[in-house]
């Protein structure tokens, strides 16, 4: 192998994209800090990681639907009705901690399992049967509530609570989901199978390789990830908020989209996903300590979304000319 | 019409991708009449009428419009000129009026809004002056069925001034009462001096419809003669040419339990009735034109389709086995190497290793988990076993030539390990070195007892490769050859049966081999 293709290598592969992110990340941080002199603070990172964990454990299952090539907008419904469940079996029914828990992570695997089901059987587009979910798992979850902010109280609080530093358990699960899913995605059959089914899914079939189940595997494994997230907003508020979540799949499918996972399938990475989460937290926060306005927030993370794919494009782009 | 002087003169043209595929073609266009232009799979028919309508340009020769030269470099800058060509594929809009779909490109238009009045008047007076007012202009392509749609398309090739006019397999998906009505429409255009290129595989239209008829081969041009007087076999047997080439040694096959039979395969009329046995250690080829339904048998036997009805009975079983999805094939040891391996085959921008392996994932993982050492091994033992040449096994599969791509196909079959390999097109778009190392793979397959059922559009290379050949022909399963029984003009006859209405099935057709 010669030098130039290695150099090539380096900086187009997968390390050039995490260094790409990564020089952002740390772009953007230094602007605020010029900008504001609270930001470069422990609160500030403290503040951050406790605010990400459920954002991230979503992020890494629409990554993983990404590459299959469908879509999941049903994770903000299904956190809430997980999260509703889960407080409903504690406060009305006396479940234990444990078993309300399960309930809770149970709701969310069936219903993803039921949108990867229905648009893989009926071989219908994962957009609609997930917006269908949406609506449904919403409505479920007012009427578990009956529409109502339900109050559990400190029983469920460990999650996010003072482990070391101000940092929660919550994050520490955040980051474990994260390694554990880059290593699914990588080094794992099923993995490879997702690869492969978003890249071509006839060749797939035609190599032998049942599409199917791994479809469905992979939403219900965002449904499961959705929940887990509910669980942690629950433990956060000490209550289960049916009004939970809306419209956070578009904030979930950004930060999946700032990471490079391509919508079209086939490519991308959980690592990847993590630094779009990121950049879409120290956004956030940067804008709030600098006294932004909450339109002004919006315009300027729009701006920053389709500028983090228009860079991605033009990668790609770059790569394609040089091959 | 003879006494006219050419419309269109072409002179030495020729077109070189990596190898010659045309050479040296003279020919005049004469207005007025209705030239066929026949030949095999890949004797050049589509790579000439491609040059003459100005879709891909010529690496040799010249061609003259009367005294001027003609060099297109656009399909648009030939339609100007009056040479327009209707592709097999049709290109319409189905979603669009008829009369959208004629004008479209220049639609009557003011500010921005179409004048409908004027649109579906001006489609009117067009489809009037082909002969063709029975079709509203105001429907909706998708509404019409084929055969009208099929006249839609020639009828926007129409517009305008239409000198020369090529036909690439017009009928192919036409009813015979729709073929009578084409042909109508093809006199008509004679009668109005336009020069009517039609290129079919079907001897008997060609035989209506034809005044002279061309015969190309190999890239060549072999004859051209008037129609009259030419007789299908004499067709045939310019198609062919004379060359008999010897045919690598193949061991004797001894006759054993088949390994695979099939019994009466359908599926529409793509398949009707196909019945045939596989041997273990043979090759077994499949020829017939493109179209022929020989993809879609490997197709069905493979479970990518279903069939309407057939039954299949593997290693010699008396009950038939149940294929349904490619899943349940692979499970009973059978594999396809697909024809069209960019968009069915391989995974294009995933590495060499990613899609040697995808297919048996099992053998590089220990309990789900990947084994990236085994997973190098494995795939370097096979790349160096096959020949490919690449940069490193991370490669993506996109970036490799077409003979190393198929070669990781082969890779991925080989570590797979059927029993019952089925090959189509396995060397298209493959050069001449990889073909070489193919076919030795293949014959190594045969010789470890694997049984290989082959389809290809290249005679020679069926003819050198197999034990046995079948024809397939509009369908059908026409004849079953061996080695000493086959020659080119006989696998022709037969591959061409199906579509000129007389059977080759007769043992007085086999015994003039």
């Amino acid at each position: 192998m010669s030098t130039p293709t290695t150099s090539r290598r380096w900086y187009s592969g997968v390390a050039g994209t995490y260094i790409g992110l990564a020089v952002a990340l740390l772009a953007m941080i230094a602007l605020f800090g010029s900008m504001s002199q609270y930001f470069l603070t422990t609160d500030t990172f403290v503040t951050i990681a406790n605010d990400i964990p459920a954002l991230t454990v979503m992020a890494v299952g629409m990554t993983f639907v990404l590459i299959i090539a469908g879509i999941d907008l049903s994770v903000g419904s299904v956190m809430a009705l997980s999260s509703a469940l889960c407080s409903m079996a504690i406060l009305q029914w006396g479940w234990g901690l444990a078993p309300a828990l399960l309930l809770g992570l149970l709701c969310g695997a069936a219903c993803g399992m039921l949108t990867g089901a229905v648009s893989v059987i009926w071989q219908l587009p994962s957009f609609i049967v997930s917006l269908g979910m949406l609506e449904v798992a919403r409505g479920a979850a007012y009427v578990v509530t009956d529409s109502r902010t339900q109050y559990i109280g400190s029983d469920v609080d460990w999650l996010s609570s003072n482990l070391i530093g101000g940092i929660s358990p919550a994050f520490v699960i955040a980051l474990l989901v994260i390694i554990v899913g880059q290593v699914v995605l990588t080094r794992s059959v099923f993995g490879r199978y997702m690869i492969g089914i978003g890249t071509n899914e006839e060749a797939m079939r035609l190599a032998g390789v049942d599409p199917r189940p791994v479809k469905i595997a992979v939403f219900a494994l965002t449904g499961l990830l959705a929940s887990v997230a509910g669980l942690m907003q629950t433990s956060r508020l000490e209550a289960a908020d049916p009004n939970t979540g809306i419209g956070i799949e578009l904030q979930v499918i950004a930060a999946v989209v700032i990471g490079g996972t391509s919508l079209m399938g086939g490519r991308g990475s959980v690592i990847s996903t993590f630094f779009g989460v990121l950049i879409i937290a120290v956004l956030e926060a940067g804008m709030a300590q600098i006294g932004a306005s909450d339109p002004t927030k919006r315009i300027i993370t729009g701006i920053v979304i389709i500028a983090a794919v228009m860079l991605d494009k033009y990668r790609d782009m770059r790569k394609q000319r040089r091959a | 019409m003879s006494g006219h002087a050419p419309f269109l003169r072409i002179s030495g043209i020729g077109k070189t991708y990596a190898t010659p595929v045309l050479a040296d073609i003279e020919l005049e266009f004469l207005p007025g009449e209705t030239l066929a232009l026949t030949g095999e799979n890949g004797a050049g028919k589509s790579t000439l009428s491609k040059i003459v309508a100005g879709l891909l340009e010529p690496t040799a020769g010249e061609m003259y419009l009367g005294d001027t030269r003609y060099h297109p470099t656009s399909r648009a800058e030939a339609e100007a000129l009056g040479i327009r060509m209707v592709m097999q594929e049709l290109s319409l809009v189905p979603t669009l009026s008829v009369a959208e779909n004629l004008f479209l490109g220049h639609l009557p238009q003011r500010a921005g809004f179409i004048r409908k009045e004027e649109l579906y008047q001006r489609a009117a007076e067009h489809m009037q002056r082909i002969g063709l007012d029975r079709i509203d202009p105001r429907s909706l392509v998708g509404e019409l069925g084929i055969g009208h749609q099929q006249m839609v398309e020639i009828a926007r090739s129409l517009i305008g001034n239409c000198r020369l006019l090529i036909l690439d397999e017009p009928t192919a998906m036409l009813t015979r009462h729709e073929i009578e009505h084409l042909f109508r429409q093809i006199e008509r255009l004679k009668a109005d001096g336009v020069c009517v290129v039609y290129i079919s595989h079907r001897l008997d239209e060609v035989e209506q419809i034809a005044d002279r008829i061309t015969v190309l081969r190999d890239g060549r041009h072999i004859a051209t003669r008037p129609m009259q007087g030419m007789s299908q076999e004499e067709i045939v047997r310019l198609m062919v040419g004379h060359e008999v080439e010897a045919s690598r040694a193949r061991p004797q096959q001894a006759e054993t339990m088949p390994i695979l039979r099939v019994e009466g395969m359908n599926r529409g009329k793509l398949v009707q009735n196909v019945s045939f046995s596989l041997q273990p250690g043979e090759i077994f080829g499949i020829a017939g034109l493109v179209g022929s339904g020989r993809t879609e048998l490997l197709r069905l036997i493979y479970g990518a389709d279903r069939k309407d009805s057939g039954k299949i009975y593997l290693r010699g079983a008396e009950t038939p086995t149940e294929i349904r999805s490619p899943m349940s094939a692979i499970k009973h040891g059978i594999g396809l190497i697909t024809e069209d391996r960019k968009s069915q085959g391989l995974l294009l921008d995933k590495s060499i290793k990613i899609n040697t392996t995808i297919a048996r994932m099992a053998s590089v993982t220990r309990r789900g988990w990947l084994d990236g050492k085994r997973e190098h091994s494995v795939t370097e033992r096979l790349a160096g076993l096959l020949g490919i040449r690449c940069h490193s096994l991370d490669q993506a599969t996109g970036e490799l030539s077409g003979g190393n791509q198929q070669k990781v196909v082969f890779a991925r079959w080989m570590l797979r390990d059927c029993e019952i390999l089925l090959l189509d097109e396995p060397t298209r778009g493959v050069d001449i070195g990889a073909r070489a190392d193919i076919y030795t793979q293949m014959e190594q397959m045969a010789r470890d007892g694997k049984a290989l059922l082959v389809v290809s559009s290249d005679l020679r290379e069926l003819m050198d490769i197999c034990d046995r050949i079948g024809v397939m022909s509009a369908g059908r399963w026409v004849n079953t050859y061996r080695r000493n029984e086959w020659d080119q003009q006989t696998l022709l006859e037969a591959a061409f049966s199906g579509y000129t209405g007389q059977s080759s099935r007769t043992p007085e057709t086999q015994g003039q081999a």
